[in-house]
């Protein structure tokens, strides 16, 4: 009998890795320590902080595997992986250049011309330069293939119509990718075909944005429409019609981090602070159980990395660790509650009641945010030869 | 650590599928000895494996050992190999020479004392000893007053009652007293009850990841055989949720199994270095032998409660495991102390193995 188990190579932690996690760590311990951020919960899906963004990229941790000549740092995945774990370990607010610096930077490094490269990409590893997603619409979510907005061929460029939804962000970015309609039909049999990407910068005329209050108040997400805007030749991404094959390594890149077990670290560490060095049975259980998930899904989502270093597309382990990672933050907080019963409070000075506020309200976010656990799923039984 | 390109788990793959078969583990259980099965793993030198090579062992490496068990958890073997190794493991470092034939090892509670003499005769009585009955030697940590102690002791010398755990493997209740050693020598420092209930843990972890993935296997098949209402069950997407599910909780206790393994390599399972590693293994393999057995059971329907159908090899295998060496929450509690002591800015670090 074949295996259909899923493997996860292990990933040594060179001296220089290490090196790197400690500066990382020094730089969050003294920027907390002076005020520059206060952790919250989630800060990767939340976090807005222009001005952190810009001081991460003085530091060089943006862009960082990209080419010199386009404003990176030529560094390797594994010390991305590294800065981006300790920002999220630490709740730092990193919200704003998160969907630049994770895939939007490295589709226009994979599809995008020279001449988009170099005007975009080093803005974006400057932490100047932020990006909204534009896939789902009204109609379109798991079922992405069934997107209307179009782009129509006109005299030098494209007029593009209709309406993106759930971009996070669209109100201070200053890009959107989206994947639009530019032949082909909705039907079942052609859908993926006609699909094209473009580069869209959010500030020409005909696009309105409309902020979209998510349920924990923050002003996050939008509805983005497009009426007869016109984008040059020149803000096509890649190939025309090739943006179903375009849109899904775009969703590889947005699974495969590790903020999707992550986004509560924060909230762990506090209710630790409030349980002190000597728990009892029921809170050292729920603190030894946290961590040793914790350990195992870092350990995958490692492999994950390090396949993506060996130029690999780990789809389905990403998938995996996605589903697993985002029960896990489901299941956390819950965890936490039984053993450290603090009312949540929104406004609270505490940080444990805090972060525990901003979590409890923002976590039904994470099984459904780049691809629900139920299309996971589907990827996962695709692999098993069940679908 | 790969499964593949391994020379000693393609060796014993090839001795389990001969000689691992459904029947011979019913057999087993039934109390037949699987004497082809075991003269074969001993004839290889497999069950030796962790054995010093200038006491008479095979000298293979730490993880290879590991990997070893991953595979004889995935045929369920019904023998004491595991146990064989960490009997051996225990010799090596009392530098004791091993002797053939199965073994196993006591005691297997951290809080378990058993006491030998200046002369060599020892005093007490250890639980839930796996394959007691069959084994020849027992390999025991026991105390000279406070003096750690590696005792070999001859099965024959010990009064052997005989009990059974969930996958009905031998799991006796071991009386030493009045039994002279064959053989002693001083533990080495590191080599106490903790670390031998620690080392039997990661072992079982191993053991429990290579069953996860045999119950992903067959439960994958099955819902690919097995039609209802015109289509093999597997294309309705509740069954493939729950399979996708499945191999989550496979992949994600190998990789806790395998970072233990790889801490015991380290530290060749001395000492307290890996006990943080072990703790979050056995804890997160245990939930995931829960979860997983539950959705390869559902999935079988009640083709998989039949003693006939194989299945409950490997899922009654895991049941048993997961409270052998400490359960889940054993492990657990010690891991969120040990997580506690360290403080609330030291938990990310520790997480990252700092």
């Amino acid at each position: 009998m074949s295996s259909n188990a899923f493997s996860f190579p292990d990933v040594e932690f060179t001296p220089e890795l290490k090196a790197l996690q400690q500066e990382v760590r020094d730089f969050l311990a003294a920027e907390k320590a002076s005020g520059g951020f206060v952790p919250v919960a989630d800060g990767w899906g939340f976090g807005v902080d222009l001005e952190f963004s810009r001081k991460l990229g003085q530091k060089g941790w943006l862009g960082m595997t990209w080419p010199k000549q386009y404003g990176g740092h030529e560094r390797s995945s594994m010390e991305r992986y590294v800065v981006t774990e300790e920002l999220l370990a630490a709740g730092a607010p990193v919200s704003a250049h998160w969907v630049a610096d994770r895939q939007s930077g490295p589709m226009i490094l994979k599809n995008g011309t020279e001449e988009q490269k170099k005007t975009i990409l080093p803005r974006i590893a400057a932490g100047e330069c932020h990006f909204a997603i534009g896939m789902s619409e009204p109609g379109s979510g798991s079922d992405l293939a069934s997107l209307r907005t179009t782009a129509t061929k006109v005299d030098g460029g494209y007029k593009i119509n209709g309406t993106k939804i759930w971009s996070s962000g669209a109100h201070f970015c200053h890009y959107m990718i989206a994947t639009v309609r530019t032949g082909g039909t909705r039907d079942e049999k052609n859908r993926h075909e006609g699909l094209s990407q473009f580069l869209i910068d959010l500030s020409i005329p005909g696009i309105e944005i409309r902020g979209i209050k998510n349920m924990a108040g923050d002003e996050h997400f939008n509805e983005t429409h497009f009426t007869d805007a016109f984008v040059p030749d020149d803000c096509l991404l890649g190939e025309e019609g090739d943006g179903w094959h375009q849109v899904t390594s775009e969703l590889g890149l947005e699974r495969s981090g590790p903020e999707r077990f992550l986004s509560s670290a924060i909230v762990l560490t506090e209710a630790a602070r409030k349980i002190g060095n000597e728990p009892d049975d029921r809170e050292a259980l729920m603190l030894g159980q946290s961590v040793a998930r914790l350990k195992s899904l870092r350990r995958m989502s490692l492999g994950v990395s390090g396949l993506l270093q060996e130029g690999g597309s780990p789809t389905v382990e990403a998938a995996l660790v996605k589903d697993i990672g985002t029960r896990y933050e489901s299941t956390l907080l819950n965890d936490i509650r039984q053993v450290q019963p603090t009312e949540p409070l929104g406004q609270s000075t505490d940080d444990f009641a805090r972060t525990m506020a901003e979590g409890l309200l923002r976590v039904p976010s994470s099984t459904i945010r780049g691809g629900t656990n139920e299309v996971l799923r589907g990827i996962v039984a695709r692999q098993l030869g069940l679908r | 650590m790969s499964n593949e390109d391994n020379l000693i788990v393609d060796a014993a793959t090839r001795i389990f599928q001969d000689m691992s078969d459904p029947g011979v583990i019913n057999a087993a259980e039934a109390g037949e000895w699987p004497t082809d099965l075991w003269n074969t793993l001993e004839e290889s030198g497999l069950t030796l494996a962790w054995g010093d090579e200038a006491l008479g062992g095979a000298g293979v490496d730490m993880l290879d050992g590991f990997a070893l068990l991953k595979t004889a958890g995935r045929f369920s073997v019904p023998a004491p190999m595991a146990d064989t190794l960490l009997a051996a493991w225990m010799l090596s470092h009392a530098k004791l020479q091993m002797p053939t034939g199965p073994m196993t090892v006591a005691p297997t509670q951290a809080d378990a004392r058993i006491a030998i003499s200046g002369a060599g005769v020892l005093t007490g009585t250890a639980r839930h000893i796996p394959f007691g009955r069959n084994a020849e030697h027992i390999a025991v940590l026991a105390r000279d007053d406070d003096k750690a102690v590696v005792a070999l002791v001859k099965r024959a010398d010990c009064a052997i009652r005989e009990n059974i755990n969930l996958a009905g493997e031998p799991a006796d209740e071991v009386s030493f007293d009045g039994a002279k050693a064959v053989a002693t020598a001083p533990a080495p420092d590191g080599l106490d009850e903790a670390a031998l209930v620690a080392m039997g843990a990661a072992v079982r972890s191993m053991q429990m990841a290579g069953g996860l993935e045999k119950i992903l296997d067959q439960s994958v098949q099955y819902s690919l055989e097995r039609s209802q209402f015109g289509r093999p069950i597997g294309k309705f997407q509740a069954v493939q949720h729950g399979l996708a599910e499945l191999a989550g909780e496979a992949a994600a206790a190998g990789a806790a199994a395998d970072a233990a393994a790889e801490a015991v390599s380290r530290t060749s399972g001395l000492g307290t270095g890996a006990l943080a590693e072990i703790a979050a293994a056995k804890t997160r393999v245990g939930e995931a032998a829960t979860r997983g057995a539950a959705i390869a059971h559902q999935t079988h329907g009640a083709m998989g409660f039949t003693y006939e159908h194989s299945l409950h090899h490997a899922t009654r295998r895991l049941w048993a495991w997961r409270d052998e060496f400490g359960n889940e929450s054993h492990w657990a509690i010690m891991l969120g102390r040990v997580v506690a002591a360290r403080g609330a800015d030291e938990l990310w670090p520790f997480v990252t193995g700092d």
